[in-house]
């Protein structure tokens, strides 16, 4: 198949199209912008819905009901925008429905700036909304991991009635490198709880709201099905790369553009002599948590690399549950990390006397 | 092999273009290749640059501190970047509008007098081919043949007449560049 060259925000556009998905809604910010304006040519050639929202919330919203009457649908957005649809993924996921949600994230918080970051993190996997809530999410490291990763991303939300969250940032998103767009039959999946009209059948109702008369106990019964469908998810769906972990002293643990620039400092530090490793989280959750614990035992310091503050080295420390010390490096505020920095921290690493220590781009 | 360049001038000169066109034919040679570009706030007027790598292994960052080669079409764009050019690199300046010398003595200097080549082929718009000629020329980063068969691929077919043109282009600048 011939490759094309294409940045990662046209590429998730088409992969998302070519999954079948027929309607999208969004509202413009920088930078993402180039997935609203290939939809906005692309979808009304192939009798799709492209709708440019008054805001975010009227976006999300619009994908909600597009999901709810059984539609592929998708956003996208970048940090700020990501928060104020917060409250609709949180009624999204109640009401158990099926959509892709894109952040291309940019530096925060608040409005931040336009650069690259990963600072979204607990946003993302956290449960950014109200309530007791898991989006599935899936963190790309190059272009053709977009594509592939948005093609999965549909049918998982389907599979698991669920809204999917695809975690860019801003290089993801503006770089071009070279891909192959798979020829993809979409998967037709039955949804008979899809609001289709209720000609000929007793009527459907699709809601986050469970205290009706006679419902007790509905909601935590809901909560209950709900945690099901995480904990299989957690059994099945963990996406992970290794890199040279297997006699690994030093193992790197990054996702997405950081996880590119950690694997070249781990390179470095092979040539220098320092047996490191990379463990790559591609869904971020569910958490590859049952791989690092394994790797704990026998790797000798952990070095959590992000474009934060120190978002997923919190996870990693869980996982990794005190068998081995754990330092983090990262720079916030939309700065790319540099591969030269990251191996001057694996080098305070291994010959450091602070193990745990939280190494920043301030010093 | 691995190379990086850093592609920086005007809005409108063609250097996010003049990046794509390498980075493809770096994609055609079956090189790992990346594209990255200066996004959002620049606007008409303004400055914009793009980062390129070819490599023969995985790429990592897109985003380079200090390229080893670096294409400056304007002088805002020199001012910006003369400084980030990495130790022993090399600099293709477009002296047609770039009337500032270099303070930096540890790079290798490129002049290339591009709008003024592109104006005697007949089209100012292709300085920018003509300055990647340069490139070429110099570093071997890719072939010719391949930045050509880019052009077939990237330019839609209504405007494959205008292949001849940047061939041209191509070459001029490849034979009149001067190291300095």
């Amino acid at each position: 198949m011939p490759k094309v060259l294409i940045t990662g925000n046209e590429a998730l556009a088409e992969a998302a199209v070519r999954a079948g998905c027929r309607r999208y809604f969004g509202y413009p910010i920088t930078p993402q912008n180039e997935i609203p304006e290939f939809m906005a040519r692309r979808l009304p050639e192939i009798g799709g819905t492209f709708i440019q929202a008054e805001s975010e919330l009227a976006a999300i919203n619009m994908v909600y009901g597009a999901a709810a009457v059984g539609e592929r649908a998708m956003t996208s957005s970048s940090s700020p925008g990501i928060s104020l649809m917060q409250e609709a993924l949180s009624f999204m996921a109640a009401s158990e429905l099926p959509a892709v949600i894109v952040n291309m994230q940019r530096g925060g918080p608040g409005l931040g700036n336009i650069s690259p970051s990963q600072a979204d993190y607990f946003q993302a996997v956290k449960g950014g909304g109200h309530g007791d809530y898991k989006l599935l999410v899936y963190a790309p490291s190059t272009i053709q991991e977009i594509v592939d990763l948005t093609v999965l991303a549909f049918d998982k939300a389907d599979e698991y009635r669920n809204p999917v969250m695809i975690l860019g940032d801003g290089v993801l998103g503006q770089m071009m490198e070279p891909v192959e767009l798979p020829d993809i039959t979409p998967k037709t999946v039955d949804k008979p709880w899809a609001l289709t009209g209720a000609k000929g059948r007793p009527g459907k109702v699709i809601r986050s709201l469970f205290m009706l008369p006679g419902e007790d106990g509905a909601l935590e019964r809901q909560n209950y099905k709900m945690k099901a469908k995480y904990d299989r998810m957690c059994e099945h769906e963990v996406l992970c790369e290794m890199v040279q972990t297997d006699d690994a002293e030093i193992v790197l643990v990054a996702f997405g553009t950081s996880a590119r620039i950690a694997k070249t400092a781990v390179h470095l530090a092979r040539v220098e002599g320092i047996k490191a490793g990379l463990i790559r989280p591609i869904t971020l959750f569910p958490f590859p948590e049952k791989i690092i614990a394994e790797i704990a035992g026998r790797a000798e310091r952990f070095l959590v690399v992000e474009m934060n503050l120190g978002q997923m080295v919190e996870d990693v420390r869980l996982a990794v549950n005190g068998k081995a010390p754990v330092a983090f490096y990262g720079r916030p505020g939309g700065a790319v990390l540099a591969v030269d920095d990251i191996l001057s921290a694996i080098h305070n690493c291994v010959h450091g006397k602070e193990p745990e220590k939280i190494y920043t781009g301030s010093e | 092999m691995y190379q990086d360049v850093m592609i920086a001038g005007f809005g409108g000169q063609g250097v996010l273009v003049a990046g794509k066109l390498l980075a493809y034919a770096g994609m055609l040679e079956g090189k790992h290749v990346t594209w990255f570009p200066s996004y959002g706030a620049e606007i008409r007027g303004g400055t914009a640059n793009c980062t390129v790598i070819i490599s023969s292994e995985e790429i990592g960052s897109p985003v380079v501190q200090n390229p080893s080669a670096m294409l400056i079409f304007n002088e805002a764009s020199f001012k910006k970047f003369e400084t980030r050019i990495r130790q022993g690199g090399q600099l293709f300046l477009n002296t047609s509008l770039v009337k500032m010398l270099p303070s930096r003595t540890d790079i290798v200097r490129v002049d290339v007098k591009a709008n003024d080549i592109a104006e005697g082929l007949g089209d100012i718009r292709i300085a920018n081919m003509v300055m990647l000629g340069a490139l070429l020329k110099k570093t071997g980063v890719v072939a010719l043949d391949s930045v050509l068969a880019a052009l077939k691929q990237v330019l839609p077919a209504r405007r494959h007449s205008l292949i001849p043109l940047n061939e041209n282009a191509l070459k001029s600048g490849a034979q009149l560049c001067s190291p300095v």
